[in-house]
């Protein structure tokens, strides 16, 4: 966007410090952080194998050994949690990308188009939005077997309408702009115009909504694999051992106490972070 | 507002019929012959085919549709595969279960009213810090954490509330006891959400000229507040509560398998698990009817409230 590349790390630095310096946008930086990072390097820092079986050691609470205690299998839970995390980031990652690019993609039609594009658009959107989360989850699911394709499609479903909606008001207020109007003048096509003009000046505010959405993707993936219909074990996920340790609750409730606690950080930690990025970027947005 | 009205209930109607067509293409892109699946390996070609023709299955696929669309607008919403009982009874049968956690979750996240409009009136104060905080921690916590921590510690652990089921439902008190926490795990979330949304809207109100003019008229600060301020201040809430129904509908499903509660949501669940696609389909699409009108009386009441919306709308 910017032409100088200098001032525009500066502003990055800029807006990194300024973001630091408030104790709610440091708690949430350093657990995005380490959640990114535990997720990437998994393989390396777990210190079990995640689906090695040692019925021995089944349902152990806290040890020197197993710092967050053994499920009903003897897996070690930390590990288990360190791989989850990478399918949480992943399915995180993945959805919300394929969900802005394709709200971008109708939402800039929308508010660019003309105006029975608009309300057509508008009103998939609203029905897409107007099936409750989980339940749509659960019958896509049903047809489609679970999988995590599955988990990813319904994210991109039922989330790009929010993303596309943001990117319409964006474009409707954009459109009539003076270097948006003087791009047409100079008889640039319209793509051009969306893709080269307006794009980048409407992209910053679906960009702090979607990293506020990380936990509600995370949420809904867990959820799913909780019910058995997401991913399919052995594969760690963070539902999936949450399930395992409803299934103790009452013999080992350090299963379930333990798996809960990543999504618990997870939240906080985006919630946080998004909350300052949209303070300190766009005031406006506050809600 | 007659004019508003109608376009309100209009675009409810298009969304239905639009949400309705989607899932019953859905739902019939399933590979697989439906009538294998109601009859089971064994049936004899002519069973089939007599159960194809009582369900249309020979016609074009849109023919099916109006079909279908024709017995919703009777209320058919088909023939449960396993007892072969109308979707539509076993779904009455199921709905008030799960309505009652819905109103109890909205209930308890119009607490969110008083804390917002206390900390914005005394904003920065050490309340309006707390509450902050503790609201963005909150708010986008999944009810999944939320309800089985509760069911660890209150249940498991301390033993103050019942695990499982839904209670006596001839004795209310009983009924309510099971009623906490699973409430308390859906609707949490939502005080936060309330609370902050009275509270920036309190703090835009604050200094609008009809207040001050109250002020200066000399009228305490409680009238002003509840008078001429919260009136104002409520309506973003009340759209806020609109939006909620359909995120406390589907978070039901997550809330009554954890607290083994009999319900819309657990209905979907097990009809997904035994692939019962005729309650699947019914149940999905039953709740989808319940929050698209959520949504429109919200909006009806919105309108009510505040000229200004429908005014907006019309031109």
């Amino acid at each position: 966007m910017s032409t100088n590349p200098q001032s525009n790390t500066r502003s990055i630095l800029g807006t990194l410090r300024q973001l630091l310096s408030d104790p709610m946008g440091l708690i949430g930086f350093i657990l995005v952080t380490s959640f990114v990072l535990i997720a990437l390097l998994a393989p390396f820092i777990a210190p079990f194998d995640p689906i090695k079986i040692d019925i021995i050691a089944k349902l152990q609470g806290p040890s020197l050994e197993h710092w967050l205690g053994t499920d009903q299998l003897g897996r070690d839970t930390l590990s288990r949690l360190m791989y989850g995390a990478q399918i949480a980031l992943w399915v995180a990652v993945t959805s919300i990308g394929s969900a802005v690019c394709i709200g971008a993609v109708l939402g800039s039609i929308a508010g660019y188009g003309p105006k029975w594009l608009d309300n057509t658009i508008m009103l998939i959107f609203d029905t897409l939005r107007s099936y409750p989360v989980i339940m749509f989850a659960l019958a896509v699911v049903a047809i489609f077997g679970p999988s995590l394709t599955t988990i990813i499609l319904i994210i991109v479903i039922t989330s790009c309408p929010t993303y596309g909606r943001l990117i319409r008001t964006q474009t409707l207020t954009l459109r009539n702009a003076e270097h948006t109007l003087s791009a047409r003048a100079l008889g640039l096509s319209a793509p051009v115009i969306l893709f080269r003009h307006i794009m980048p000046n409407a992209i910053g505010p679906v960009l702090i909504v979607a990293s506020m959405d990380v936990p509600y993707v995370i949420a809904l993936e867990s959820s799913l694999s909780f019910l058995g219909l997401g991913i399919r074990p052995p594969t760690p996920s963070w539902g999936g051992m949450l399930n395992d340790g409803y299934s103790f609750i009452r013999n080992s409730p350090w299963l379930v106490a333990s798996a809960g606690l990543p999504l618990i950080l997870v939240t906080i930690g985006f919630t946080f972070l998004g909350e300052q990025l949209r303070d300190t970027f766009d005031p406006k947005l506050r809600g | 507002m007659i004019l508003y009205t109608l376009n309100r209930l209009l675009l409810a109607l298009l969304i239905i019929v639009i949400a309705v067509s989607t899932m019953f293409m859905m739902i019939h892109l399933v590979p697989g012959d439906p009538v294998n699946v109601i009859l089971g390996p064994r049936a004899t070609p002519e069973i089939k085919e007599a159960l194809r023709a009582q369900l249309h299955l020979n016609e074009p696929i849109l023919t099916q549709l109006l079909y279908f669309i024709d017995g919703l607008l009777h209320g058919d919403f088909g023939q449960d595969l396993i007892s072969n009982r109308p979707v539509l009874d076993i779904l009455l049968e199921q709905f008030p279960h799960t309505i009652i956690l819905v109103v109890f979750a909205l209930l308890i996240s119009t607490l969110g009213i008083p804390i917002g409009s206390y900390a914005a009136i005394h904003r920065n104060g050490l309340f309006d810090r707390i509450m902050g905080t503790a609201s963005i921690s909150i708010i986008a916590m999944p009810a999944l954490v939320l309800g089985l921590y509760m069911l660890l510690f209150f249940s498991v652990e301390l033993r103050w509330f019942p695990s499982i089921g839904a209670g006596d439902s001839s004795d209310w008190s009983d009924y309510l006891w099971h009623l906490v926490l699973p409430v308390t795990s859906i609707g949490i979330a939502w005080i936060g959400y309330i609370s902050r949304v009275v509270r920036s809207s309190m703090i835009e109100v604050k200094n609008q000229n009809h207040v001050r003019m109250a002020r200066a008229f000399g009228l305490s600060e409680l009238t002003i507040t509840k008078r001429y301020m919260l009136r104002l201040a409520a309506l973003p809430a009340i759209t806020m509560m609109g939006v909620s129904v359909a995120y406390i509908i589907s978070s039901t499903v997550i809330v009554e398998i954890i607290f083994s509660r009999p319900g819309i949501g657990r209905l979907l669940y097990e009809a997904v698990i035994s692939r019962n696609y005729p309650l699947v389909m019914g149940t999905v699409l039953f709740s989808t009817i319940v929050i698209v009108a959520g949504t429109m009386i919200t909006d009806l009441i919105n309108a009510l409230l505040d000229p200004r919306t429908r005014i907006k709308e019309e031109q």
